[in-house]
């Protein structure tokens, strides 16, 4: 296991070298001109050509990329052109908040999202099933900007229930936090339940044909046993996978459920930066969501071995 | 028995103390702010943060009066060279530092020097400054300049403790330090910025308000569901479509003012290669594109009638208004004939450039149906902004969708625009009579002399138009009824002295 670890991340290293080169590249690509927008409405050329110098854009694009890179290597990944804030005291503000939304929502999804496969699975054609994959399936196709909308006329404005949106660090108050998380987390949440449901689903169903489930019936467990005890916990193997898969992608930032109610995550901090052309804040979330990918995508290799001992030499 | 009352009057009381302490107004804002350093900030949505947390020398009245704020007075010398201010006594920075004239020596050597400042355009007329004694400083200009008093009541007038700013340098916006109403307390990039009272603000008597919580919050329909579920207590720049709402709503006001800003067509008439086209070459070809616009229509069909049609830089509201050019009446014949005149009577196509946001592509759309009537076909290039601006900066443009977010002195929305070479004149329209008139205007403190300078100078920009007005936005303000004194004013600053929440 260890080695099977240490070799994972030696070959993380090239991959977060690609992605960084790669982003750089993308964003220096872009049209338009950092300092442009920076420097004003009235934009002095005196104050666009020392802007210029100050942030090294008259550099060639390598030369810009080694001095960021240069910088990374030491912990210091430059500072917002827009509110001069460092990138990563920003990325320190921002990762507690989109974390949080993600563990939420991947809970939500969960909690839906795995029951409804296993019962839809073990009750295959009938109407319950057919329920679940409607309620699946519109879960995944109602837009979020469009639930998250209407869940604050409802339940803020017309009920007055919970904060339309914002946010409340979880350490200062804990209560007040989920009270103003759980709206966005359940938009989130239930889009991603359908893909879990749909998941749980096809690997119960292919599980409950296999000899050992006979076997264990045939013993004569009661139902519920052989459902959850043989069933589920051979089939939540590739459902742990995808998983843990989502939550990495959670955790890059969800831009339209962040915008819409106005949580002050990844998402919105990097759409933001790209409209303003905040390179250096780019450059850092996209390095600091890479790795954040990475090391999911090892977990659930390692999960995977954990769940499923006939993997565990390879 | 005696447990329980004592228990319901410690609860009465926490609830009651709990209700003299909720004097926090929390304030949605439709952008996050950028820096908060008056001398390096861009953004129109920063300034309304600053109303709060930094006096001025000078303030405007709603009628663009200017009216002392920590100057108490001010006196030009004859030939309008040398500007000498008498500042209040007794006021005192967030940090407890003395304001005096040597604290505004120190902020005009910051506005003028910091290599970031992007307020040395504002402040170039002053070539040194004498502190005459401890409350009264002298400007000495390079020339006669009527624009700086309105300088000094925007960021160029905003007075910051000389001593944050020598320890923080450039990095002052993360911890600014003023002389306003309300303190720094804490930002969350894209969450909030809270203010908190300072209570030695030389005019506390005006403040009714223990904090102020401003909200970055994007979404316009969302802004207002946050104001009317009671989350916040008033917003700014609330959607024209949702003014009839909030008119039926009996639990909000409105309030509204007309910008000193406008929206338009810019067209490059000189910028590079690009300018080759009928539009760029032909001024009766432009005028033809003006008079097919109907503009009382367009601002039914995209602002529900909520905004101002314009045609000049200034509303008709303005005192610089020219009244010898009226809104003109949509008069499709009359520009045909006027691209037969310029030998286009075969109608042309012309490519205009547009930010992508639903706004300004619904104007754009309604322009595009009314044009193409008149023999005009527009074809929109519907761009992101920043690249829009690069664009149009770089000649790389036909014609151009933009606009100004506005000056409180009329040469801030003309000079720059219209003169040879002027910083902003993207469409590098250029005539000597049109620069005299421009300087000249600068060089007068007096405003029937300034008037007449600036109606020549419209009557030349309607012949010539490298920029077709279209409209002026309005501010509009919702606040929750149990606001009061709020006052609205043209430049769109929320100004918190007076204001409070109903007893």
């Amino acid at each position: 296991m260890l080695a099977f670890l240490a070799r994972r991340l030696l070959i993380a290293i090239p991959t977060i070298i690609l992605i960084s080169i790669f982003v750089f590249g993308m964003q220096k690509l872009l049209p338009g001109d950092p300092v442009l927008v920076m420097a004003g409405e009235e934009r002095d050329p005196e104050v666009i050509e020392f802007l210029r110098e100050k942030y090294r854009l008259n550099d060639p694009i390598p030369v810009q990329y080694m001095t960021w890179a240069g910088n990374a290597l030491q912990g210091d990944l430059g500072t917002s052109l827009r509110t001069q804030q460092p990138v990563l005291e920003l990325i320190g503000e921002k990762l507690p908040v989109t974390l949080q939304l993600a563990l939420m929502a991947l809970v939500i999804a969960m909690a839906i999202g795995i029951p409804a496969g296993v019962i839809s699975a073990y009750k295959k054609g009938t109407w319950i099933d057919w329920v679940a994959n409607v309620v699946a399936l519109s879960g995944l196709s109602v837009p979020n900007f469009w639930l998250g909308i209407m869940l604050i006329l409802l339940v803020s404005v017309k009920l007055g229930w919970l904060p339309a949106s914002g946010y409340q660090p979880f350490s200062e108050d804990p209560l007040q936090s989920i009270r103003v998380m759980i709206m966005p987390a359940f938009v989130l949440g239930t889009a991603i339940a359908a893909t879990l449901m749909r998941h749980t689903r096809s690997a119960m169903l292919s599980v409950l044909k296999s000899d050992y489930v006979r076997t264990a019936r045939a013993k004569g467990l009661r139902e519920h046993t052989v459902l959850i005890k043989h069933a589920l916990r051979n089939a939540l193997v590739p459902v742990v996978t995808v998983t843990t898969l989502i939550f990495g992608e959670l955790l890059a930032g969800a831009v339209l459920t962040e915008q819409i109610f106005t949580i002050p995550g990844f998402g919105k901090l990097v759409v933001d930066a790209v409209f303003n052309r905040d390179y250096a804040v780019v450059q850092g979330i996209v390095l600091c969501t890479g790795i954040a990918f990475i090391f999911m995508n090892i977990l659930a290799d390692a999960a995977y071995r954990v769940l499923n001992p006939r993997m565990r030499d390879t | 028995m005696r447990f329980g009352r004592t228990l319901s009057i410690a609860a009465l009381l926490a609830l009651t103390t709990g209700l003299a302490h909720a004097q926090d107004l929390r304030i949605g804002l439709q952008e996050d702010p950028d820096v908060l350093d008056p001398d390096q900030s861009r953004t129109f949505v920063g300034r309304i943060v600053y109303a709060s947390l930094c006096d001025k020398l000078v303030d405007i009245t709603p009628d663009l009066e200017i009216i002392p704020m920590l100057a108490t007075g001010w006196d030009w010398n004859d030939d309008g060279t040398e500007l000498t201010m008498t500042l209040r006594e007794g006021v005192t920075f967030h940090d407890g530092e003395p304001f005096n004239a040597e604290a505004v020596a120190a902020n005009i050597d910051r506005s003028k020097n910091l290599d970031e400042s992007r307020r040395k355009s504002e402040v170039s007329s002053i070539e040194s400054w004498e502190v005459v004694d401890e409350y009264t400083i002298r400007f000495n200009l390079s020339a006669p300049d009527a624009t700086l008093i309105a300088q000094f009541a925007d960021r160029s007038g905003m007075m910051l403790s000389p001593k944050a700013t020598a320890e923080a340098g450039v990095e002052f916006g993360l911890n600014p330090v003023c002389a306003g109403p309300f303190m720094f307390k804490e930002r969350i990039q894209q969450d909030r910025i809270v203010l908190e009272k300072f209570d030695a603000y030389w005019n506390a008597d005006a403040i009714n308000f223990d904090s102020v919580t401003f909200l970055p919050i994007p979404d316009t329909t969302v802004r207002l569901a946050n104001l009317r579920a009671g989350d916040l207590d008033m917003l700014e720049r609330l959607a024209a479509t949702d003014v009839g709402s909030v008119e039926s709503d009996d639990g909000l006001t409105l309030e509204k003012a007309t910008s000193l800003g406008y929206q338009g067509i810019t067209i490059n008439v000189g910028n590079g290669d690009r300018a080759n086209n009928p539009l760029g070459e032909s001024n009766l070809v432009r005028q033809a594109l003006s008079l097919s616009i109907d503009r009382n229509a367009l601002n039914q069909v995209v602002f529900e009638g909520a905004f101002a049609p314009g045609n000049q830089p200034y509303a008709s509201t303005s005192p610089w208004y020219n009244d010898a050019f009226p809104l003109p009446e949509r008069d499709v014949e009359a520009a045909k004939a006027l691209l037969a005149e310029a030998g286009y009577g075969d109608g042309m196509t012309i490519e205009v450039q547009v930010a992508n946001n639903p706004v300004q592509t619904q104007v754009m759309q309604v322009i595009q149906a009314m044009a193409s009537e008149a023999g005009i076909d527009i074809e929109l290039a519907a761009k992101e902004f920043a690249t829009l601006l690069s664009d149009q900066s770089a000649g790389a443009y036909t014609a151009s969708q933009i606009g100004w977010s506005g000056r409180v002195d009329p040469d801030g929305n003309i000079h720059q625009f219209m003169t040879t070479g002027g910083g902003i004149n993207d469409s590098k329209y250029s005539d000597p009579e049109m620069d005299r008139l421009l300087d000249e205007a600068r060089l007068s403190n007096d405003t029937p002399v300034r008037k007449e300078s600036y109606d020549a100078a419209i009557a030349l920009q309607q012949r010539d138009m490298p920029i077709i007005y279209l409209y002026h936005p309005v501010w509009i303000w919702a606040l929750d009824d149990k606001i009061e004194g709020f006052t609205a004013y043209p430049d769109g600053m929320i100004r918190l002295q007076g204001a409070s929440f109903a007893e």
